[in-house]
């Protein structure tokens, strides 16, 4: 049994150990050895820990080299939270690696604010440029290009069609109102419209952010955030908006406390059936059929729907991928490596071989699945592009406007309220 | 190795200090020199990773909690108080305040009085005890996050275990939502508590029971006394120190719980089961509050060393008699 007050320090020791720890860590930093003469070393920072990412880009690795002698590139992959962590205080100590994973907005911007990030604008003409557009936003400040993508993505709606033929809903709605329609038919044909995991709070803040960028236009959450004010009246629309949806009860039973990739969540909860639809990323039919048994030919993706008379349409995108982002005075062998990793060849092996979006636009043809391709088209034609909250604000607001909508969903916070509860933490984290 | 130093110093009136080197230059000062290097030598690595690990970052998380920090770096916008006139005014936390007093009161009403009834019961001679015991003790076992994992499952609306099971038996009207409604989460939560917790103390009260002589209740049942008047006017008296430890420990594991909310409800729906140490989980470790984070954690703690110290002081007293933790070993 032990001293129960003993785990009690323990843990009070672990609190604030953890911020020693990270001190620590700035210690190491990324040095690569520019050799004058000889072999150059690139480092090389990624996330993929996990197959079949992992193998794919090792190989990748080696191929560059084969192809470039002089070159070696030394790959370090740490795993998600892990890296995000590392990277915090790496940028604390000044030092990135050659190469690095980045998913861009106010993250990286806070680096190219310091002066860290090579300005990749001139260095990756004219290749860079032509990738796909909405891939590059996250990356660009001042039309300034500090990285390159490997990835994109976006938030949407995935829907039973058979279901939705039960409820004798035509089609997928493209307004807001069209949508509670649908939602009043399903509950009429006794299905459960909705699928939402409460518990874990993001899922439900996809709800709100797209909702404000409907109302306020794509551009409205970047400069809220900048301005450090959440309380013009869109916003406040927007949650008035979602306060109409939750009085249907449109989510399955016990939501509040439903996580989302769990057995019992909400991806299961789509994917076996039981509710008709979901609001997630292209990674939604992966975990629908790991979680639950998978829609097959009965899954559609449709965008979310335009709010009548908001300034925002149903063409701007909630979303966001990964890319690769260079230290400042990073060699020219780094680039290089970026051009091959951004080159056709690359683009649709790692569409082929780890599922990710192209974002050369010629790897398109590599894309299988017919829902991933309305994904692609989407994207595609991409009028308007908002990065994922949690990457493109600090860390305090990102989880304040998650645990605000989770309290307007669960009906302890009014839209008003929840306005001017970010705006609050917005407002102390400056 | 102890038994050697403990009479040394229990045997001079100053006991503690070492006594003055000019009075006795013999062969006796310098041997208790050499023990207490010895003792010291040996203390050493202790201390250190003592001091290092624990006081250290207990004290540093002291110093941070006045600061505006983000957890990397030195902390260096010093606020002064801010952190905690924020902390009372915040109604998560002041929520986090009345949920452990309301988890403090449920585990001394029930859990304590079952485990001492099961314990009681268990204490007669009966078929299958060894088994029984075994059984209800089991559950202390199991980590507190598998534990959470577990019951998540069972408790899942409709589809979980629970729901399935009263619904055969026709009785869904005390189904529900457990951990996903806001009215029933904290007594769902309490619940697993229970299932968790009440084997220990159980555990507790047996040892406890063993050592209640069977002459006095034997003499008891002579005298006339009926089962409860046994019970009440015997075996309860001389239980009574077991029960102030477990009173003692029920309440601190209150103070303290995380893993069990954490894995089972986050602290959701809407904050309806969050603990002190989630919310501080939140503010240091998702929102980087590092500051604010370490002044929850400066408050916890003072909660606990209040109540510890308290405790010991009023209710413990005549228990700890004699025993090492009062101070020059008086005892008063």
């Amino acid at each position: 049994m032990g001293d129960p007050a003993l785990s009690r320090r323990g843990f009070l020791a672990a609190s604030a150990a953890t911020g020693l720890g990270m001190t620590a860590l700035t210690a190491c930093g990324g040095d690569s050895d520019g050799g004058a003469s000889g072999t150059t070393t690139i480092e090389w920072w990624n996330i993929s820990t996990t197959e079949p990412s992992k193998t794919v880009w090792a190989a990748l690795a080696r191929k560059f080299e084969a192809q470039n002698p002089k070159v070696k590139v030394k790959i370090v992959q740490l795993e998600n939270d892990a890296y995000k962590s590392k990277m915090t205080a790496l940028t604390a100590s000044g030092k990135l690696p050659d190469i690095f994973h980045t998913w861009g907005g106010g993250v990286l911007k806070q680096q190219v604010d310091a002066g860290l990030v090579e300005n990749l604008t001139d260095r990756t003409k004219p290749w860079g440029d032509a990738l796909l557009p909405v891939a590059r936003e996250p990356y660009l400040f001042d039309d300034q290009a500090y990285g390159i993508p490997f990835d994109i993505g976006m938030i949407g709606f995935w829907y039973n069609k058979a279901l939705f033929q039960k409820a004798g809903i035509a089609g997928p709605p493209t307004t807001w109102d069209g949508f509670l329609d649908a939602v009043r038919k399903l509950k009429a044909a006794k299905v459960t419209p909705l699928a939402l995991a409460g518990k874990e709070k993001w899922p439900g803040m996809y709800y709100w952010a797209y909702l404000a960028m409907r109302t306020a236009g794509a551009e409205a959450l970047q400069k809220a955030y900048d301005d450090r004010d959440f309380t013009g009246t869109p916003f406040v629309e927007a949650g008035e908006h979602l306060k109409e949806l939750v009085a249907l009860q449109p989510f399955q039973k016990g939501f509040l406390g439903a996580a989302y990739s769990s057995p019992t969540g909400q991806a299961a909860a789509v994917g076996n059936g039981k509710a008709a639809m979901e609001l997630m990323g292209q990674w939604a039919p992966t975990v629908q059929a790991d979680a639950g048994k998978g829609l097959g030919k009965d899954l559609g993706f449709f965008p979310f729907p335009a709010v009548e008379g908001g300034k925002g349409a149903i063409a701007e995108v909630f979303g966001g991928g990964g890319g690769h982002a260079l230290r400042r005075g990073a060699p020219q062998e780094a680039v290089d490596f970026l051009k091959f990793f951004a080159s056709e060849a690359t683009d649709l092996e790692l569409v082929k071989k780890t599922g990710v979006l192209p974002v050369v636009p010629a790897a398109e043809s590599a894309i299988a699945d017919p829902n991933i391709k309305a994904v692609q088209a989407q994207l595609k034609a991409a009028t308007g592009f908002q990065l994922y909250l949690d990457q493109a604000y600090a860390p305090a607001v990102g989880q304040e406007v998650n645990d605000s909508v989770a309290a307007l969903i669960a009906g302890s916070k009014s839209p008003g309220q929840v306005a001017q509860s970010i705006t609050k933490t917005a407002k102390e984290e400056q | 190795m102890t038994s050697t130093f403990l009479p040394d110093k229990r045997t001079g009136p100053g006991a503690g200090a070492p006594p003055p080197a000019a009075d006795r230059p013999t062969g006796r000062t310098r041997r208790r020199a050499l023990h207490w290097l010895t003792a010291a030598g040996f203390q050493l690595p202790a201390l250190v990773l003592f001091l290092g690990l624990v006081l250290l970052p207990m004290l540093f998380a002291l110093y941070a909690a006045f600061f505006r920090w983000g957890g990397f770096g030195m902390p260096s916008d010093y606020i002064g108080g801010e952190n905690f006139t924020r902390l009372f005014q915040d109604d998560v936390f002041l929520g986090d305040l009345w949920r452990c007093l309301v988890l403090v009161v449920l585990s001394l009403a029930f859990q304590l009085p079952f485990a001492l009834a099961m314990a009681v019961l268990l204490n007669q001679r009966m078929r299958g005890r060894a088994v029984y015991r075994m059984l209800f003790f089991a559950p202390y076992v199991l980590s507190e996050a598998i534990t959470g994992i577990l019951f998540g499952m069972i408790f899942a609306p409709d589809d979980g275990f629970a729901d399935q099971v009263l619904g055969r038996i026709g009785l869904d009207g005390l189904g529900g939502e457990w951990f996903a409604d806001p009215s029933t989460v904290m007594a769902t939560v309490f619940l697993v508590m229970t299932w968790k917790y009440f084997g220990f103390h159980m555990m507790l009260y047996l040892a406890g029971l063993q050592a209640v002589p069977r002459e006095l209740t034997e003499a008891a049942l002579i005298d006339g006394a009926s089962a409860w008047q046994r019970f009440r006017n015997v075996t309860l008296p001389l239980l009574a120190p077991t029960l102030r430890i477990s009173v003692f420990l029920a309440v601190i594991g209150s103070i303290q719980l995380f893993d069990l909310v954490w894995v089972t409800t986050a602290g959701g729906p809407d904050h309806h089961s969050e603990t002190m140490a989630v919310t501080m989980f939140q503010y240091g470790f998702k929102r980087y509050q590092v500051g604010y984070a370490s002044a929850i954690s400066v408050v916890m703690f003072g909660i606990s060393l209040v109540f510890a110290l308290a405790y010991q002081r009023f209710v413990l007293r005549r228990d700890l008699e004699g025993a090492t933790t009062t101070m020059r070993g008086d005892g008063k």
